[in-house]
């Protein structure tokens, strides 16, 4: 595993973490890296997307969830950390109008895209606690957000030529059934999150149902076509 | 000059670092970290006679000094294998090993022939596809075959027989850690005409969500692997290989030089990197330098002068 020196980790919300890591392997906007603290439990490294790319650095936001990121959070700025990326193929190339829609720490990769396409809207639902709003303010005038609702209530998917998306299962769940009622244009992309050990596609734990068959959420994904996905 | 080479039947290992089914998928995406044909060898990707999915659920959890998975054996099928693959796999100067899975014994034998009439067409053509077959009757996530071969010694025996039959390739079997006699089981496999054995596949264990009151697998029980098995399977390797005189391929959470050496001192003749390979995505490399700077530090010329000393 490769090292990187953590510059530094910042509390931005209660549980959400930004680490800036110095790191020249930059990535696009839906791509991850492998995280992981040098100590030596738990084995896994942990897929985290990538919120910002600035010359030799990479931002990560993250939620503490378990011991892996827990171990992530206790990083300081001089810390080593174990990183590989830039995996996974991220979102496709963009075209015409743009919605990028996030749920809670899954507004992660549209920092760095809305800061390629500032044209976009951009949809940010949180459960309770709203956070870096006034970061993507700065990036876009149309920047709607919701707490406590159904952010996906408020996207008309007939304005849009593509739309993103990331965010919890049943957010992505809802994307699906309102891109089937619009007549499942193919336009809409969702990023996979999922439980991975290599990232690299050896292992095929993170392998998800699709229309197509069994595909890697790492090194297929994470990003696939909404209407392809068979929620499990 | 340092001596790491290794051998099972004719198929010489030039180290006896050799990467684990299912954690190495073929090769090709550990390819871009570093160079293949360092390694002693490799085993593919579990294969059975068709496609598999593999199991539903969630397919991993992380435990103290371990992991648990429950990836019930997806695979693309040999005969995919066969067409994708194996074109790949002829351009590696390395031990290849194909690991062969089953639901059934007859799945099994048709398996070992398919793989045998492709080895044999291939080498009239001067093209070897691959060296050796590793089989599983120890995989603990799928419910039919896998791990039920693995655990009594005669079911073990009608599966090692025809496939013994089947194929003239080398045959390593690889056992179960939850064989209900071990022991047993690697003496059955030697006089069934195995070249080798391999050894643990992953232990049968479970995770419980204590607020669903369930189990966080489909299948109820997973494979543990990783550190926390090693001091278990390092004694089940020494057992067996006092046992029997045909080499073993020994591995339970490897993650050092000094693991390696842990095993052969045991009496293996290989050793495979299985969980490791995912902590540390370049553990081929940086092992088998590993195991030579160790060697060239304590003065040991030749792996024989370590094997099996106690």
């Amino acid at each position: 595993m490769a090292a990187a020196l953590v510059m530094n980790n910042i509390q931005i919300s209660s549980g959400i973490f930004r680490m800036t890591v110095q790191s020249g392997m930059g990535g696009r906007p839906g791509q991850f890296y492998m995280l992981r603290s040098k100590n030596a439990s738990p084995l896994l490294s942990r897929p985290i997307s990538i919120f910002n790319v600035e010359e030799d650095r990479v931002q990560f936001l993250y939620q503490v969830v378990g011991e892996g990121t827990k171990r992530l959070a206790g990083l300081r700025p001089g810390d080593e950390i174990g990183i590989e990326g830039p995996l996974g193929n991220g979102f496709p190339e963009p075209s015409g109008q743009m919605a990028f829609v996030g749920g809670g720490i899954g507004i992660a990769p549209f920092y760095y895209a809305l800061k390629q396409w500032p044209g976009a809207d951009i949809y940010l639902g949180f459960s309770r606690e709203a956070y870096l709003v006034q970061e993507f303010e700065r990036l876009s005038s149309r920047v709607i957000v919701d707490v406590g609702g159904f952010i996906t209530d408020r996207i008309d998917l007939s304005s849009y030529d593509q739309v993103w998306v990331c965010g919890p299962q049943p957010m992505m769940l809802a994307m699906q059934r309102l891109n089937a009622s619009s007549g499942n244009t193919g336009k809409v992309y969702v990023s996979m999150e999922n439980r991975m050990a290599c990232g690299i596609g050896a292992c095929l734990v993170c392998s998800i149902r699709t229309s197509g068959g069994r595909r890697k959420s790492c090194a297929d994904g994470p990003i696939f076509p909404v209407e392809e996905v068979v929620f499990e | 000059m340092i001596d790491t080479t290794c051998r099972i039947a004719d198929v010489v290992f030039k180290n006896p670092v050799v990467m684990a089914s299912g954690t190495f998928g073929f090769g090709r995406e550990y390819a871009r970290y570093y160079d293949l044909n360092k390694l002693g060898g490799l085993s593919g990707k579990g294969l059975t006679l068709h496609p598999k999915e593999g199991n539903l659920g969630l397919r991993v959890w992380e435990t103290a000094s371990g992991m648990l998975n429950s990836v019930g054996l997806e695979n693309p099928g040999i005969r995919r294998f066969l067409s994708k693959e194996v074109p790949y796999w002829q351009q590696l100067d390395t031990v290849r090993i194909v690991n062969l899975g089953g639901h059934s014994i007859a799945e099994y034998e048709e398996g070992a022939q398919l793989l045998e009439q492709f080895s044999l067409s291939g080498k009239a053509a001067g093209q070897k596809a691959y060296d050796m077959i590793e089989l599983n009757i120890s995989c603990p996530n799928v419910k039919e075959g896998g791990m039920a071969y693995g655990i009594h010694v005669e079911t073990a025996r009608e599966v090692v027989m025809r496939v013994r039959r089947a194929t003239t390739l080398p045959l390593v079997v690889k056992l179960s850690p939850n064989a209900r006699d071990l022991v047993g089981m690697a003496v059955m496999c030697e006089e069934e005409g195995a070249d080798g054995l391999s050894l643990v596949n992953t232990f049968s264990a479970m995770k419980i969500d204590i607020h669903k009151r369930s189990s966080v697998f489909e299948n109820l029980y997973a494979g543990l692997s990783g550190p926390a098995i090693k001091p278990i399977a390092l004694r089940m390797v020494h057992e067996v290989c006092k046992a029997v005189s045909i080499p073993v391929m020994g591995m339970g959470g490897i993650s050092s030089a000094e693991d390696m050496i842990e095993f052969i001192m045991a009496g293996a003749e290989t050793v495979q990197i299985g969980t490791h390979n995912f902590v540390n995505l370049r553990a081929g490399e940086e092992l088998t330098a590993g195991l030579e700077a160790f060697m060239r530090r304590e003065g040991i010329q030749s792996l024989t002068e370590i094997r099996g000393i106690l």
